[in-house]
Parts: structure tokens; sequence; C-alpha cells
């Protein structure tokens, strides 16, 4: 990012540290660099706080590797959820997704990452040795795939499934489809291809109302 | 600065890496254009219109304007998705070993009509194979002998002398069958008769035909093992996808054995208990 000289090194260093995260262009961090200049200290120490709080006091979940700052976490030590599914996913963000939806009473994996054969990413590289020796004894009965519909995702689901398949643990799939709002006409041939196969019967009592 | 004119090419997707919170970088292979480096905006957006169009491993219909640095994909149209090679976790390693070396030996700008058409008939038949490792080998050896690197499989490439199919070496650091006289004198690697034969097979046959042929398991990995070290002495590296390759052929094994060590460390805890 190009300096002018008409800003000041401090200022401009605080652009700069803004600029380098993702999302944030030169327009945005220059905006966000004056708005802490302008807020009132309280407001900047609480912002610098949270952020060395953030990376002096967060660590890894001893059991679903999820980001947490007390191990293990929250969801795996709730005991209202069920110890027999277990959704494996491949960042910690995706977890926050599905819990919105608030379709998951099961615990969760993190694998922090998908196999990208390509790039030289495989296993070794994720947390699947983890996931692994949760699956040994018998508390598990259902492990639910649910890796980004991608050719990574696919990649590291179609890993998982030979490996888990071997340990004679159930293995699902989240299903492909049409997303809410989307347009038929536009959709792909493999998304339409899932989406017909994964069909599902409609209840005739529902429809008739 | 003159305008550049939009470009309208059919291409195959070899990969993608992400850029920003919601474009992509899809790395093209175009018959006319060689490899194409452009932005796809938006993709990573759950409604995106093109995302299912410029998926890796499918050939398209690319509308592409040049951008700042890159170029920006302005509409994407599959015309082969080639399904199989995504649903099948094996037949994608295959696909992606092949897409690896044609991302590796291919320049933006250059025309590449033959190896485009190798590619796109060897994508096909492993999408349609019982036999993805044949077609992929097939492949490999048709590669080096487009890109110059041919192994030489009629006369010793020590010696010149003909060979027969018995006996021989082959030598990747010189570039084929090594005669019997060589292979004695410690030139190569041993090449049996049944992997001599079928490599002959495999430069006159098409990849339907080869992924017919029978081959055992030795045989098997004796091809892979000369193939594979004629790659790396064309290309001077290993293929990263070779490895992923390598995981997926072990991974029912470790299973098994997670099993085992888990039913182990029971054992041991009840053992422990009963103390």
């Amino acid at each position: 990012m190009q300096r002018s000289p008409a800003t000041a090194p401090t200022i401009a260093r605080l652009i700069e540290a803004f600029h380098r995260l993702p999302g944030i262009g030169p327009k945005s961090a220059q905006r966000l660099a004056y708005h802490v200049l302008r807020a009132p200290r309280a407001e900047a120490e609480a912002l610098s706080e949270a952020l060395l709080e953030v990376k002096d006091s967060t660590r890894l979940c001893a059991v679903c590797q999820n980001i947490t700052d007390a191990d293990p976490c929250a969801v795996c030590l709730d005991p209202q959820r069920s110890d027999s599914t277990i959704c494996v996913v491949e960042e910690p963000l995706d977890v926050a997704a599905i819990e919105r939806a608030g379709v998951h009473r099961g615990r969760y994996h993190v694998l922090h990452g998908a196999i990208s054969p390509m790039d030289g990413v495989g296993p070794e590289d994720l947390k699947v040795r983890e996931l692994l020796s949760r699956l040994g004894d018998a508390t598990v009965e259902e492990v639910i795939l649910a890796m980004n519909p991608n050719l990574e995702g696919e990649a590291t689901a179609g890993y998982l499934s030979r490996v888990i398949g071997a340990m004679g643990v159930r293995i699902t799939r989240i299903a492909h489809g049409l997303p809410v709002g989307a347009d038929v006409e536009y959709a792909d041939e493999r998304t339409l291809r899932a989406a017909m196969t994964h069909r599902v019967e409609v209840d005739r009592e529902e429809g008739s109302d | 600065m003159p305008r550049i004119r939009p470009i309208r090419t059919e291409a195959i997707v070899l990969r993608q890496r992400p850029l920003g919170d919601a474009d992509r970088i899809c790395v093209l292979f175009s018959p006319t254009r060689g490899r194409i480096e452009a932005v796809a905006k938006g993709v990573r957006k759950p409604l995106s219109k093109m995302s299912g169009h410029v998926e890796p491993l499918s050939r398209g219909q690319f509308g592409l304007a040049q951008g700042r640095s890159l170029f920006v994909i302005t509409d994407a149209q599959t015309l082969d998705p080639w399904s199989p090679l995504h649903d099948d976790v094996e037949r994608m390693t295959e696909a992606l070993a092949m897409a690896e070396l044609v991302d590796r030996s291919t320049d933006a700008e250059v025309s590449s009509g033959p190896l485009y058409q190798l590619l796109r008939r060897s994508l096909e038949s492993l999408a349609s194979t019982q036999s993805p490792a044949a077609v992929r080998r097939w492949f490999t050896l048709r590669f080096l002998d487009q890109q110059g690197y041919q192994p030489e499989l009629d006369a010793c490439v020590r010696c010149r002398t003909e060979v027969g199919p018995e006996g021989n070496g082959y030598s990747a650091v010189d570039g084929g069958v090594v005669c019997p006289n060589c292979h004695g004198a410690g030139h190569g690697q041993r090449l049996t008769s049944p992997v001599f034969r079928l490599l002959r097979y495999m430069r006159r046959s098409s990849a339907q035909s080869t992924a017919q042929v029978r081959v055992d398991a030795q045989a098997s990995a004796e091809l892979e093992r000369h193939l594979s070290m004629s790659l790396e002495q064309a290309l001077d590296a290993r293929l990263r996808s070779s490895s992923f390759a390598e995981d997926l052929a072990r991974a029912e094994t470790i299973g098994r054995s997670a099993v085992q060590s888990a039913a182990e460390s029971e054992r041991e805890e009840q053992r422990r208990a009963a103390i």
C-alpha cells in the first residue's frame, strides 16, 4: 500500500495493520483507522485489550479441536448433547454456522482445513488423528461429514469415508442441492443432479390444507 | 493503453484458490491460449450463479475480460461436468494428478491444442473407466511423448541395439529401455517382459483399450515406478498430488489399526482396574 506523506507515520502504521485483515481494502482500512483515532480512549483500549486477550487466552479444545477459552469447550461439556453423533467440519466458523441453524444436537469435530492434493495439504496436516481417537470405542454411532461441496471438501470426505468406514462407524454426508433463494435455470448440472438424486417426498396432508 | 477485446474460449478448469472473502482465482487450460489465471468474482457466496460452472476438473465455455492484473470471468457455462471425477475419490485423485502435470508444464498465451485434446480425452476416459490408475498411467506416457521426453522402447538407450521383450532394464535417467547386455553391466532397473509389452501396447492403443488390459499388482507397481521416475526426471520434481494417492491407499489400514489400538487400550484399562 502506498504511503502518503500527508499521513502521520503512526496512523499509516494502523492503516496498514487494518489493511492486512481479510476483506479490508485500503479505503476501509483508512476509515477504520480514523474511526479509532476519533473514538474515546476507552474504546481504543477495549479494542486493543480484546485483541491481546484473544491471542493470550484462546486455545484448541482437546476433544473437538474448536477454538475455546475453556478446555474442554462448552459444547463438549454440555450434558444435553448426544455423544452418539459427531459432526465433522472444516473450520471453527462452520460450527458457529451450524449452531446458528440449531439443527445438530450432537458433538463436533473441527479439522482446521481440508485436503488439497494439488497444494500438498494432506490428512497429516489436519486434525484427523484426533478424530479417529474419538471413534475407537462404541459411543459414537454416526459421523456426519459437513465438508464444503467443492473439490477439497470432496477429497476430504472421500478420504474420511475410507478411514472411518474401515472402523465400522456409520458415515453420513450433509445433502447437496439448490440453496434457498436460488434459480433452477442458473444451476449447474452437478447441483441439479444432486438435488434430483436427494429429492424428498412431499407431505400430502400438509399440501391439502 | 489499448483496449483488449474480451475473450471467449473453451477451457478445462485445472484448479482454484480463494481470493479475498468471496472470490476465487481459477486456473483454466484453453486449447488456443494455454494456461489462463482468471478471477471468478463472488463464487464463494451461496447464491452465486457461477460457482458450479467454475469447479476444477470440468470443461466449460468462458467469457474473459482483461482486469488490472488478471483476467476476470464474465460468464461461464459447463460443457462437461465429469461428475464421476468428483463423486469417486479414486478417480478424483488420478484426475488431479493429470491436472497438476498440465498446470506445471504449460505457460500462459501458448497455444496447446494437442495437450488440451490429450487431457480432455483422458478425463473423459477416466470418468467412465473401471481402472482409473491405468488411464492416468496411459496419460503419463502420452504426456511424456508430447512434451519431448518420449521414453525409448525400441532400441537400447545406451548401445542402440534393437531390444526384444526379455531381460531388459529401464533407465529413467537415460530415457528408456536398456538391452540385456547393458542391464547386465549395471544400467537401469529391471524391466519385466509383461511391463515392457504393456508399455509398447500403451503407446499404440487408446486409454480405453489400455484400461481393459488385466495387470497384476506386481506389474502395476513396476510400471508405476518406471513412469513416475521418468516423470520426475522430466519435471525435476515430484507431483504433490501423488502423496494423496499414497494416503488414500493407506486409509483403510489406518482405520483398522485405529480400532485395534482402541481395543488394546480398553483391555489395558480393564487389566489395570482388575489389579
